[in-house]
């Protein structure tokens, strides 16, 4: 009985691995083979909302009819868990979102067809080529980017006996209105409490995590220290806070429902706010200026192309009307970003006035760092800057050096 | 199994045709067991034995794929870093969260089920509905309305302030009960504490569950309540109503009658629950993925969860997978621990002890398989 049992294990087991061999689920394709005729393309999309959706439906519908592809935009619900999905079962979206900060993770797993040669002709914001420069190439197109600023509430701001010649330069007058502005339950600056917001203060005191070539560790220098210790002076002062510390789940939502009077948000904050606080009323400047200029954070996607696309040429066809300067504009009038190109960046701070402090970021904004396995080491940074008023500054920054550098020699 | 027990008394003679029928009629359900459990958490132990990055086959080594054998765990325990810190942390905070839910759950059930099954209860019915609702609700609806809850001027705080109790921010808060109360007698990260095990401070281990988990925990212990409510329910309406009678004529006490009396009458579906409940605990997930994914300061962060971020937004589907591994190792010690706890000197039945062990085996396949 008990070797039958086990005899009997055996074969199921073998039969079943047969099955499954078969099946080839795992089966490595042949990589960059090319398809001749008509292409059907996956499309696979991180969308703010219905407005971008249809933005981007619509543009690759147009794509699709001129070219007489097919294209078939698939929104994500969780997009780089789907995207890992599609890339460990060998059948990955031919054309995706990806995220400025994940491209390192990408690349390094060889999922990217660094396609940056064929489009980077159409004249890219030094900025965000960087960003989505990986070991040397361009891996993909920038789709689009977003900056931050300094949004404004600008009826407590007149309440506050404030005027336009108040508006902050530096970091001594941010705290001086910061500190104007907070009065019972309104307080003058709310941000999220995490480096893609914090990060701007070490960026305007001249420090960032990694080396302009993202090779070296730059974690525990002084000008990150700098930055570091200005937000928590503005925390501790009680001036600035997090939006959890007053109920709200980012800047924006404070903003609207008049706990903050500032908040250091980007372009989303637009239709945010339209749909959801129609009646507040602000005004986006550019962030103050620290001991090292000006300094925000920028933030973008780019169009990646699978490696194991059996279409890439369709794909870049593809990409290359996504990124031309009329369908960027279409897209900033949409949902509200704006063109990653020299040329889309001019028209659009011509023609958005309102947002041209969004628009001046472009110049001097720094990318996400995108060196593979930072993921983890920004989420155990952000968990200590969440109680930055109460922590360290230097053993913060000390333990996110180490962890960088750990991230850079690649364990 | 019954069919192929038959097989031991004949092979061959009149009853040498029922084996080949018992496997016949087995052979689909070891097939889909084998195909969908079986060779998944194989694949899923050849995984975490590799650098597999998710591109292309695990089983084509090569760059994306290496074979390293036990870096993988090894480097869990013994390479100083963030993943150790990361993972040593998160089997802290499920450690507190088990050694919390799994009393008070196994508790509160037993308890409930008690008062539901008193004969002189008016409206059974509708409490037994109502305490097992949770159970039947998605828990991520559950988690989301917890959210809001425990906000920080949600319905929660507003209650302790009526009571002029200033509540606290409870998912911002990273502090640990025990920390808290040691906080209370003067007692903070004092020297003896700062010796390390396995690159965590002695101080660190020892902080209790967080504000955060705490809600997590309150969460689960709801949730789940219900169901094993529903089997210590059937465990005490199968108990014969004559042993209740005949202690009672022997003058019991109702306390009396419980401890000496009902509760060694349903010691197999005590054990049954509390398997349950330790495999359940040390899997949690979906409370986490929805309530902050760790946050704050990571001290909600559980192996399941870090298994599944290692895995799939740092592309380390090995590092991944063994972590998945050692919590079924843990799953799996605990449990013989347990079964060792109450072993069989008062009568565990054996078929509650193999249903339990079936139970065993089917969550953690589902555990084990689970990242890959």
């Amino acid at each position: 009985m008990r070797r039958n049992t086990r005899l009997a294990l055996v074969a199921t087991t073998a039969a079943a691995l047969t099955a499954s061999a078969c099946s080839g689920g795992f089966e490595e394709s042949s990589g960059a083979q090319q398809n001749t005729g008509k292409a059907g393309l996956t499309i696979l999309i991180g969308s703010s909302g219905d407005a971008e959706t249809n933005a981007v439906k619509e543009a690759a519908k147009a794509w699709a009819d001129k070219s007489g592809n097919t294209a078939e935009v698939v929104v994500a619900s969780d997009l780089n868990q789907q995207l890992g999905q599609g890339f460990a079962g060998g059948n990955p979206p031919d054309v995706f979102y990806a995220d400025a900060g994940r491209i390192g993770d990408l690349a390094k797993a060889g999922n990217l067809f660094a396609y940056g040669d064929q489009v980077s002709s159409a004249g890219f914001l030094d900025s965000l080529a960087q960003t989505f420069t990986y070991d040397g190439k361009l891996q993909c197109a920038p789709k689009d980017f977003s900056t931050l600023g300094l949004v404004i509430n600008t009826d407590l701001w007149s309440k506050a006996g404030l005027t336009d010649a108040d508006i902050p330069k530096d970091w001594a007058g941010l705290e001086a209105v910061s500190k104007k502005l907070t009065s019972g339950d309104v307080t003058g600056l709310v941000i999220s409490g995490e480096w893609d917001r914090i990060g701007v203060f070490a960026k305007q005191a001249g420090g960032w995590i990694v080396s302009e070539d993202g090779k070296t560790a730059t974690a525990d220098t002084p000008e990150m220290k700098a930055g570091l210790d200005e937000a928590q002076k503005l925390l501790k002062s009680g001036s600035m806070k997090y939006a959890k510390q007053v109920d709200a789940g980012w800047g924006g939502e404070a903003l609207g429902k008049g706990k903050a009077a500032m908040t250091i948000e980007g372009n989303w904050i637009r239709g945010a706010l339209s749909k959801d606080f129609p009646d507040v009323k602000t005004k986006v400047v550019e962030l103050p200026a620290g001991p090292a200029g000006n300094g925000t954070l920028l933030f973008s996607n780019c169009w990646g192309v699978a490696a194991k696309s059996k279409n890439q040429a369709a794909a870049v066809d593809l990409v290359k009307a996504m990124i031309a300067t009329d369908q960027q504009m279409a897209f900033a009038k949409a949902f509200g970003v704006m063109p990653s190109t020299t040329e889309g960046a001019e028209k659009f701070a011509k023609e958005y006035a309102d947002d041209a402090a969004f628009a001046a970021g472009g110049e001097y904004g720094q990318g996400p760092v995108n060196i593979p396995g930072f993921d983890p080491v920004k989420a155990a940074f952000n968990s200590n800057l969440e109680q930055l008023a109460s922590k360290d500054t230097k053993a913060v920054l000390a333990d996110l050096q180490k962890n960088t550098e750990a991230a850079l020699s690649g364990q | 199994m019954a069919t192929i027990d038959g097989s031991r008394r004949a092979s061959g003679g009149i009853r040498g045709r029922e084996a080949i029928a018992g496997w016949v009629f087995t052979a689909p359900m070891i097939l889909i067991l084998g195909v969908f459990l079986f060779i998944p958490v194989l694949m899923a132990l050849y995984v975490s034995m590799t650098t597999w990055n998710g591109n292309g086959s695990p089983f084509a080594g090569g760059q994306n794929a290496e074979f390293v054998g036990l870096d993988n765990y090894s480097a869990l325990f013994s390479r100083d870093g963030l993943t150790r810190d990361n993972f040593m942390q998160s089997l802290g905070n499920n450690f507190w969260y088990v050694l919390f839910v799994v009393p008070l759950q196994t508790a509160t059930a037993f308890f409930l089920a008690l008062i539901v099954s008193n004969r002189f209860l008016k409206g059974k019915s509708f409490f037994r509905t109502a305490f097992y609702f949770p159970s039947v609700t998605s828990s991520i609806a559950i988690s989301v309305v917890f959210l809001f809850l425990f906000q920080n001027s949600g319905a929660v705080n507003a209650i302790l302030a009526f009571f002029g109790i200033n509540g606290p921010a409870w998912f911002s808060d990273s502090r640990g009960l025990f920390h808290i109360a040691l906080g209370k007698v003067g007692v903070d990260n004092p020297g003896w504490a700062q010796a390390e095990v396995l690159g965590r401070s002695l101080w660190a281990w020892s902080s209790g569950p967080s504000v955060a988990m705490c809600v997590v925990i309150g969460l689960a212990i709801w949730t789940t309540t219900g169901t094993f409510m529903l089997l210590f329910i059937a465990a005490l309406q199968d108990l014969p109503v004559e042993v209740d009678e005949a202690a009672m004529l022997d003058g019991v006490s109702p306390w009396q009658k419980l401890r000496l009396v009902t509760l060694p009458m349903i010691k197999p579906t005590l054990f049954l629950v509390i398997t349950l409940g330790l495999i359940g605990t040390w899997q949690v997930f979906d409370q986490i993925y929805v309530m902050g994914k760790g946050a704050p300061a990571g001290t909600t962060l559980t192996p399941a969860y870090l298994s599944y971020q290692e895995s799939f937004r740092s592309l380390k589907y090995g590092t991944g997978a063994a972590m998945a591994f050692i919590v079924f190792v843990i799953i799996v010690l605990l449990t013989w621990f347990q079964r060792w706890l109450m072993r069989e000197d008062r009568g565990t039945s054996r078929r509650t002890r193999r249903a339990a062990a079936v139970a065993v085996g089917m969550q953690q396949g589902k555990q084990a398989g689970g990242p890959s």
